[in-house]
């Protein structure tokens, strides 16, 4: 009898499709249903905001990082003001930030919502985004109440917050975060014992410790393989260090395990918030520092005062200057380890702004978490690995 | 005993039971849509829509062509032609916005040192055709005039934070 020789099928999987989470475009080879390898082919969404912000003020600099992983906006923004801050020596003032430790574990919160309840709907499950997507509205409102815009806020700036919390928030907040757990309970209700949603995710994707430290893992899915490492905690910034909160782990490391690590995170964002929220009414005070070379008069003194008015046209034109030196300035973004390498050669531009964004690393192990899988486990793998791909391309 | 247990709980289906009871108790809370066109959502008064150039109670237009809003715009979706008037004021004798290029962030109008550009809380300015989208200076006073107490009340009402 000769040999039989199979020669695997090459397949195009996106870049529209809708489990393809935005424009991943991979060139698969099949083996009936199994993936021998699969191949990323990323670039379609590629808009060059690394040079892009090489020509831009620091200031002007903001709005590209909302753009860049667009579920999890402000805390790209978090990454990016703390580096700049490094660079000024400056820091932001407490209740600066305690409004952005506020709001980054909100955008967690969304990221997080978002990712399991579509990840949910990747494996067959469409209440979960129904319900998510309500949570995910009331948390934008917030979003909009402070900065005026629901995703792309532009609302962390170096040296603090562009405007203080609007009146009558933070009651608000503890009114959701009151509703927010009984609704966690159900979605968990809903996915945890859930059959069908176990056979789709467990020991799926199963990444060992090891292999998440060698592929460059961070975030949730480094902790789901069973490392607790969270930057909050290794390198705390701005009020952390004063927060009580625990670190999730996971103990399988396969697709479920990454699902209930960003559970429990939600639960944990939320007590972070509920501490923020106890803090901000009594920590009063400026929510960004008071130097006019950096951060822009008041509109009120701006039209009274001349001194006060060239700042202003200054820092709107020229833009503050930032000392020679170079930074790299890491936040736990919600998908993983978010960092901005800064570059300064003392003007009033970036001489380069590396990104290094969690979902590259991630996106890469794509290959090896999906080999030997059949088909159906290539879309629960990309929905478990919580990739987006404004910054994946940048 | 668990394997009894276990089994049993295979068989009856119970966590698919219990998903569609909790499902089925949704059913008859209160709807959290909105009936679009009809209903909307509520907006803050920081929100950032559709520009809009106001005038002063009198009528004169309030900007001056100082150009800070061109300077800081990230997307350079502005552009600025200014020369002084008959009576000797210094106006805009253009004053393009490119709507397809601006990105929101707020910028303009967080420059505008006599808050004539704004960023108003219309959002529904969809076009069917892209240069509908090329904004010039008739446009962005008329949308001014059509949206100004709308503006003015919430510039009014966020004016202690700014």
């Amino acid at each position: 009898m000769s040999d039989v020789e199979i020669k695997t099928l090459t397949m195009n999987f996106g870049p529209q499709h809708p489990a393809a989470h935005g424009v991943l475009r991979l060139v698969v080879e099949m083996d009936g249903e199994i993936v021998e390898r699969c191949d990323p082919h990323i670039g379609l969404l590629h808009r060059g905001t690394e040079k892009l912000i090489e020509y831009k003020s620091y200031l002007q600099a903001v709005p590209y990082f909302d753009r860049l992983d667009y579920v999890s906006p402000m805390n790209q923004e978090h990454a990016y003001a703390l580096a700049v801050e490094k660079l000024l020596g400056i820091q932001a003032p407490e209740r600066g930030q305690y409004i952005r430790v506020l709001f980054s574990e909100i955008t967690r919160i969304l990221n997080h919502l978002l990712n399991v309840t579509t990840f949910a709907m990747d494996v067959g499950a469409l209440t979960p985004p129904l319900w998510g997507f309500e949570q995910r509205e009331l948390l934008m409102e917030y979003y909009e109440q402070v900065s005026g815009s629901r995703m792309h806020a532009a609302y962390f700036r170096p040296g603090g917050v562009h405007q203080d919390l609007p009146d009558g928030m933070l009651d608000s907040m503890d009114g959701w975060l009151k509703q927010f757990y009984p609704f966690m309970k159900d979605i968990e209700y809903l996915l945890n014992e859930n059959r069908i949603f176990r056979q789709r995710t467990v020991d799926i994707g199963v990444v060992s410790a090891e292999q998440a430290l060698d592929w460059g893992f961070s975030g949730p899915l480094i902790r789901a393989s069973g490392l607790a490492w969270d930057l909050r905690k290794s390198q705390p910034y701005d009020v952390y260090d004063r927060m009580d909160f625990d670190i999730p782990v996971g103990k399988t490391g396969d697709c479920f395990a990454r699902y209930l690590v960003r559970i429990e995170e939600m639960y944990q964002s939320a007590r972070i918030m509920e501490q923020c929220v106890k803090a901000l009414r009594t920590v009063g005070g400026p929510v960004r520092v008071d130097d006019r070379k950096i951060s822009p008069p008041r509109r009120g003194e701006m039209k009274g005062s001349m001194e006060a008015l060239i700042h202003h046209f200054k820092l709107y034109t020229e833009g503050y200057k930032v000392p020679a030196g170079e930074t790299y300035t890491a936040v736990e973004a919600p998908k993983g380890e978010f960092g901005v390498y800064l570059v300064s050669d003392g003007t009033n531009k970036p001489y380069r702004c590396k990104i290094r964004a969690p979902g590259f690393p991630h996106l890469q192990a794509l290959d090896m978490m999906t080999k030997g899988h059949q088909l159906a486990d290539m879309s629960a793998n990309i929905g478990s690995l919580d990739i987006v791909f404004g910054e994946i391309d940048r | 005993m668990a394997s009894l247990d276990r089994t049993a709980r295979a068989f009856l289906l119970s966590e698919l039971v219990a998903g569609f009871v909790l499902t089925l108790k949704y059913m008859f809370k209160p709807k959290v849509t909105v009936n679009y066109p009809y209903e909307k959502g509520p907006l803050s008064p920081r929100f950032r829509g559709e520009h809009a150039l106001r005038r002063y109670p009198n009528g004169e237009e309030r900007c001056i062509a100082c150009k800070l809003c061109e300077a800081i715009c990230p997307a350079q979706a502005i552009t600025i032609e200014a020369e002084p008037r008959d009576d000797g004021s210094r106006r805009t004798t253009r004053y393009d916005i490119d709507m397809t290029k601006c990105i929101y962030c707020g910028f303009c109008q967080e420059a505008c040192p006599v808050d004539a550009i704004v960023e108003g809380p219309n959002f529904e300015f969809s076009t069917e055709t892209r240069e509908e989208l090329m904004y010039n200076k008739d446009k962005l006073l008329a949308n001014g005039d059509r949206w100004e107490s709308l503006i003015a009340a919430n510039l009014h009402s966020d004016a202690a934070y700014r």
